[in-house]
């Protein structure tokens, strides 16, 4: 089972390799893992998405909170709006634009550069929907893909501080 | 003020009154500083006899224990000794040279990422990089160390750091958001362990270092006699009870008594309280008491449910939690269940034949007869579970082994820490041959400093453990463990050092060469030429359940 766990740590240095050592030395798995500052410059959010059964889960949490430099930690895979950004260098040639540009369409996704023969296109979304344009493009020849990993917001009023 | 003064003083203000280390270029402003200061330093011939001396002081005395290295491969000498510390939750802060900061990760001289490095067994760890968190990281690494569960934490201390000028500020309290320990154990959960065991009809208690760390050893005797309910500890455990205790069964697990062992597994109730469930301990996790309910205390949550299943967790502090459990506890004989216990007691006692020459657990016998009030230290191996079989534990804090990380070299080095923070108490590293060869230009310290620990090397030049475990699983293909080395003396080594050396060969001598070692006012090593094929029994194989024991007829 796959879960999204969510750490506001120190913004320092070093925190990253702690936590990415953490997760290597105890047999942990991660699948994706995103960091960025947040609305206090000294403080980040790490999303974490790993998978395990819920002992792994459980102890992945109690690990993390065993750093110092980890503030809180939070598991929110059930009931949160998830989002991954992508980037994806496409092949096209005069003949499949018009049919790439519709399905960037279809799926809410931007062109944001043109060559003369090939796209980067930007797609948020979850990851499912992410996968999806993905391989709906890869008929075409995918040349690059970015992905940012998913970052992810429990619904409702509670905050994760 | 320049940083170094800066970080002596706030040793000082720490009351650190000992630090164990060796200089180099990268630390030399801190050791300039160090010249001026009362602080006593200890100057041991290898980093990590230096980072053992500073942990057996620690966990001696139950304070910060502080050592010095330079950069480089002074601090990756350290590592052995910070990995000890941390398996075996010990506080010592270790504070290391670096290059200066315009060199770092440049390949310069000297230069190693030890706080990379070590990140994975400390506590936590921190490079300093401005001068100006300098004094705040000092406060911070021993606020961490010794609080909560303790364990190690290292500062790096690039050489231009030390050098810096900065203002002495020192902090009085640190707040670090992300470090919360929880001491008081949850009311509810407290009351509902008390329901559980006056239920119980076979419970027995499981304890480990954290009630000796924590200073809960009375407390535990008296939930132990309140219920009553035998006591059975990890290694590190020794001393939560007296051994001699009626209710003491010693020690479970590989090499642990019969009696303790089949205790554990057919209980119904492990009271266990700040022990982690070590594979040592546990035997086969499977098939661990299969009967009982686990109630589980332990300061560290992620210790929960990690090796073995809990029906009852306390997070929180062994001392608090435990003055807070027996105020639960009515007193309630379990007759057939004690005398189940005594039967096994006196059916299974420990032993070995004493007859033919000197036998390893006999010497252990005498130490114990003629100095039981002494600190024991010991190596690894045999020498380390002979010595927890047969030397009764009085209190806590009096055996001081490691346990988690079982490094051999620990026990002599860590015996002159603590010789140095007790300087009118006996001493005693129980040493195997191989162990004390690992650690052993620690005489140079120790007769340099006149730091008079005995050494009692059961020696019988082998990698005794693992030629017992080639012997007993490996068809007695005795692969690389016999260090037999034509006419090597522990005793002239130890003359050449300038300690005093002895060397006994028969039964009769034991008693009156420890005397002689203990009343000598100098370092000794006395070099007992033991049985070179006794081994330890009884003994759990590695992944057998715990009542799987082999034993030899006696």
């Amino acid at each position: 089972m796959r879960h999204t766990i969510a750490a506001l740590v120190e913004n320092k240095p070093g925190v990253l390799a702690r936590v990415a050592g953490l997760f290597r030395r105890r047999g942990f798995n991660i699948e994706s893992l995103a960091v960025g500052i947040t609305e206090k410059e000294t403080i980040s959010r790490m999303t974490i998405v790993v998978a395990g059964d819920d002992r792994t889960i459980e102890q992945v949490t109690k690990q993390l909170n065993k750093l110092i430099d980890v503030i809180k930690v939070s598991d929110i895979s059930s009931n949160a709006v998830e989002r991954e950004l992508a980037l994806i260098k496409v092949s096209t040639t005069m003949q499949n634009r018009g049919e790439i540009i519709e399905i960037a369409n279809i799926f809410r996704a931007r062109i944001v550069d043109v060559a003369r023969d090939s796209f980067i296109i930007e797609i948020t979304g979850d990851e499912e929907k992410v996968n999806a344009f993905i391989n709906l493009m890869r008929q075409y020849g995918i040349k690059e893909v970015a992905r940012t990993g998913k970052i992810a917001m429990q619904r409702g009023n509670k905050a994760l501080e | 003020m320049r940083g170094a003064d800066a970080i002596v003083k706030a040793l000082e203000k720490e009351g650190v009154k000992h630090i164990f280390g060796i200089p180099g270029g990268a630390i030399i402003e801190v050791y300039d500083a160090l010249f001026d200061s009362g602080i006593r330093h200890i100057l041991t011939r290898h980093e990590q006899a230096a980072v053992h001396a500073a942990d057996g002081y620690a966990r001696a005395t139950g304070k910060v224990g502080v050592a010095f290295a330079t950069s480089g491969p002074g601090a990756t000498n350290t590592v052995t000794g910070i990995a000890t510390a941390y398996m075996d939750s010990s506080p010592v802060v270790v504070l290391t040279g670096q290059v200066p900061t315009s060199l770092v990760g440049n390949d310069a001289f000297q230069e190693a990422d030890i706080s990379g490095i070590t990140m994975p067994i400390t506590k936590h760890n921190y490079l300093v990089t401005d001068p100006k968190d300098l004094l705040r990281t000092i406060k911070e690494a021993f606020q961490i160390a010794p609080s909560g569960r303790p364990g190690p934490v290292l500062i790096d201390l690039p050489k231009d750091v030390t050098i810096a000028d900065v203002e002495f500020n020192y902090p009085e309290k640190v707040e670090l958001p992300g470090y919360k320990p929880k001491y008081h154990g949850h009311p509810r959960q407290i009351k509902r362990a008390g329901e559980m065991i006056m239920k119980a009809e076979r419970p027995v208690i499981l304890a480990g270092g954290g009630v000796v760390i924590s200073n809960a050893s009375q407390e535990l005797t008296k939930l132990a006699e309140t219920i009553p309910a035998y006591v059975i500890t990890s290694l590190m455990g020794k001393g939560a009870i007296p051994e001699t205790h009626p209710l003491s069964l010693g020690f479970a697990g590989m090499h642990g008594a019969k009696y303790a062992n089949y205790a554990l597994q057919e209980s119904d109730l492990i009271i266990a309280v700040g022990i982690r469930f070590s594979d040592r301990t546990t035997g086969r996790v499977s098939d661990f008491a299969p009967d009982a309910k686990i109630i589980h205390i332990d300061i560290d949550p992620a210790e929960i449910g990690k090796n073995v299943n809990v029906d009852l967790p306390i997070v929180g502090d062994a001392k608090l939690v435990l003055k807070e459990l027996i105020k639960h506890i009515k007193y309630r004989k379990r007759k057939e269940w004690e005398e189940k216990i005594e039967k096994w007691r006196k059916m299974y006692p420990l032993k070995y034949r004493k007859d033919g020459g000197l036998k390893p657990q006999y010497i252990i016998e005498k130490i114990w007869e003629l100095f039981p009030d002494a600190i024991i230290t010991t190596e690894v191996g045999q020498n380390q579970m002979w010595a927890a079989q047969y030397f009764k534990v009085r209190r806590p804090r009096q055996f001081i082994t490691s346990g988690g990380l079982g490094t051999m070299g620990f026990g002599f080095p860590a015996s002159v820490g603590i010789k140095t923070a007790f300087p009118d108490k006996v001493v005693i590293d129980i040493a195997g041959d191989g162990s004390f060869l690992m650690n052993i230009q620690e005489l140079a310290t120790c007769v340099d400093f006149g730091v008079d620990v005995k050494v009692f090397v059961l020696n019988n030049m082998f990698l005794g453990m693992v030629r017992q475990w080639q012997e007993l699983f490996y068809d007695e293909r005795y692969s690389a463990t016999c260090l037999k080395c034509k006419d090597m003396s522990f005793e002239k080594i130890a003359e050449g050092f300038g300690a005093v050396g002895m060397t006994v060969e028969k039964p009769s001598e034991v008693e009156d060469a420890l005397k002689e070692a203990i009343e000598i006012d100098a370092p000794v090593v006395i070099d007992f030429r033991v049985e070179r094929l006794e081994n330890v029994y009884p003994m759990v194989p590695a992944g057998g359940a715990l009542h799987e024991m082999i034993d030899k007829e006696v």
